[in-house]
């Protein structure tokens, strides 16, 4: 629909080159500012292309805003795995709740099809940065690793007629298939909220006496915070910015694993045998490193 | 696929662009003297020598559009074609300025308005974007805006260097450019800021033609050029 609009504005703006060379004259220019001339005439073009432009970013931003909320709500969810007992459970509610935010996606993608994705990269990169961070947080708290690009982007293939190629999950090539890529640092910026979600995650497992968890995140942060420091200042200046909050997460995390290490005395009887038993041999690293 | 790994693959995407970007403002960079050297040459009109030799300075202006089409035809091998919006920062400004410069020569040769496709065609470049490196719509829009507070200037000189009949006729192009503009709705982004300025330019211009015609030297010139 919309792109329909788009040709049309421009064999519009093709058409009138040559009417307008030939008609203004001098002569024609007495006119002033009469309706009908040709610099109107061009300007009504230009009104009409600027327009949809604008109208297509806005729909966009509001896709975007969508977005971001559905997926602040999906991390929401998923920061009660800590406290329920079914994990999986709130795992497939939060898979539920993803497969709607990327129905917006599509819409997304729709609206981008024959486009530059970088033209209007603007108006959506707030969405898409949270939902990068929200289905990193829900596969890290499933595999306890960190999501490729690669894996983000093979969930955001859409099959326009999903009865015409059931199985046709290649990228590109055929017209029914609709791709949306998360650009680098777009994944990047997400990944980096992400490390603040496992540092809230990480504090409210120790409340629930989780033991093993406080440990993972911050051998997971400590890689992630890595892998920051090697990207260090080539990258876009955002990434930079957030280096800084994810110190901070990531002190955080160290500290309350200190801690754990240290008052491990003062955890109730019950969870003792648990934490000796498993922590033993990092009992050293952690006290190197305090 | 690992941590490391995965931030290892991003570097690589990361220097990539990197490389792209420096080979891009190379580019860019002997764009910019070459526009330079443009705007030079057509300062002169300003001068009251300048006057007559305008049809012989645009004539040098097209010349050194040769120039400048090559350049852009390096800029486009930099990047890939469907990335134009990726790295459009780097060359917007001087592309708004090839536009100003443009529309500039095609005025002071016919004193008209240049259309998108002239502009396009004098810089060797697309109007639509599925034909590959193009002239976005608000770079043009900005460049014919620069062009506007550059008449205003003229209007101020010719009167100096004697010419009281060009004020009038920039007046009236200045007032269809400024109801063309009228026309768009803009957001607030750079080019309606820009915009604003225009009425400045407007005002310059009526100030000009009200002091002519309160003395009677614009029409004593129009008398005279009829005869």
């Amino acid at each position: 629909m919309s792109s329909s609009v788009i040709s049309l504005s421009l064999s519009s703006g093709e058409g009138y080159p040559r009417r307008m060379k030939t008609s203004q004259k001098a002569d024609d220019r007495d006119t002033g500012a009469n309706l009908t001339s040709p610099v109107m005439a061009a300007f009504k073009v230009f009104q009409q292309e600027l327009d949809t432009k604008h109208d297509k970013h806005e729909r966009l931003v509001k896709l975007s805003r969508d977005i971001t909320i559905e997926s602040k709500r999906t991390i929401f969810l998923l920061h009660r795995v800590t406290s329920v007992p079914d994990v999986e459970e709130v795992l497939t509610e939060a898979d539920l709740k993803l497969d709607g935010v990327r129905l917006n996606i599509r819409m997304i993608a729709e609206e981008l099809r024959g486009e530059d994705l970088n033209q209007f990269h603007r108006a959506f990169t707030p969405g898409i940065q949270e939902y990068v961070e929200a289905v990193s947080f829900h596969h890290f708290i499933r595999h306890r690793t960190l999501i490729s690009l690669e894996e983000i982007n093979t969930k955001l293939v859409f099959i326009k007629e999903p009865e015409d190629t059931p199985e046709g999950q290649q990228p590109m090539g055929t017209p029914q298939v609709l791709t949306f890529q998360v650009t680098p640092t777009d994944y990047l910026l997400g990944v980096a909220d992400l490390t603040g979600e496992l540092m809230r995650m990480c504090i409210s497992s120790v409340g629930n006496g989780d033991m093993d968890t406080p440990f993972q995140v911050s051998m997971f942060l400590r890689q992630i915070h890595d892998g920051f420091s090697y990207i260090g200042n080539t990258g876009p200046y955002e990434v930079s910015k957030k280096l800084h909050t994810l110190r901070q997460s990531l002190s955080k995390v160290e500290d309350a694993c200190y801690t754990l290490k240290v008052r491990g005395s003062e955890i109730p009887k019950h969870m003792l045998a648990d934490v000796f038993s498993s922590r033993t041999a990092m009992m050293d690293q952690d006290e190197g490193v305090a | 696929m690992s941590v490391p790994e995965m931030f290892s693959y991003i570097q690589g995407f990361l220097s990539a662009d990197q490389e792209i970007r420096e080979d891009i403002r190379k580019v860019v960079q002997v764009l910019e003297q070459t526009a330079r050297e443009v705007l030079t040459l057509l300062q002169s009109v300003h001068q009251p020598t300048g006057f007559k030799e305008i049809p012989s300075k645009c004539q040098k202006a097209r010349e050194l559009f040769c120039t400048v089409r090559t350049h852009l035809g390096e800029l486009k091998t930099k990047f890939p074609v469907d990335q134009y919006y990726r790295f459009h920062e780097h060359w917007r400004f001087v592309l708004q300025r090839l536009a100003f410069l443009a529309a500039f020569v095609v005025y002071l040769e016919s004193e008209s308005l240049v259309t998108r496709e002239e502009v396009a065609q004098i810089l060797g470049i697309e109007v639509v974007r599925e034909k590959g490196f193009h002239l976005d719509v608000e770079d043009y829009l900005a460049g014919v805006l620069i062009m506007a507070s550059e008449l205003s200037r003229l209007a101020v000189n010719s009167v100096t260097a004697g010419d009281y009949s060009r004020p009038l006729r920039i007046s009236n192009f200045i007032n269809e450019l400024d109801s063309g503009f009228r026309l768009l709705n803009l957001k607030n982004d750079p080019l309606r800021k820009r915009y604003d300025g225009l009425k400045y330019d407007v005002k310059k211009i009526e100030e000009v033609v009200y002091d002519l015609s309160i003395r009677g030297l614009a029409k004593e010139q129009e008398a005279g050029g009829d005869k």
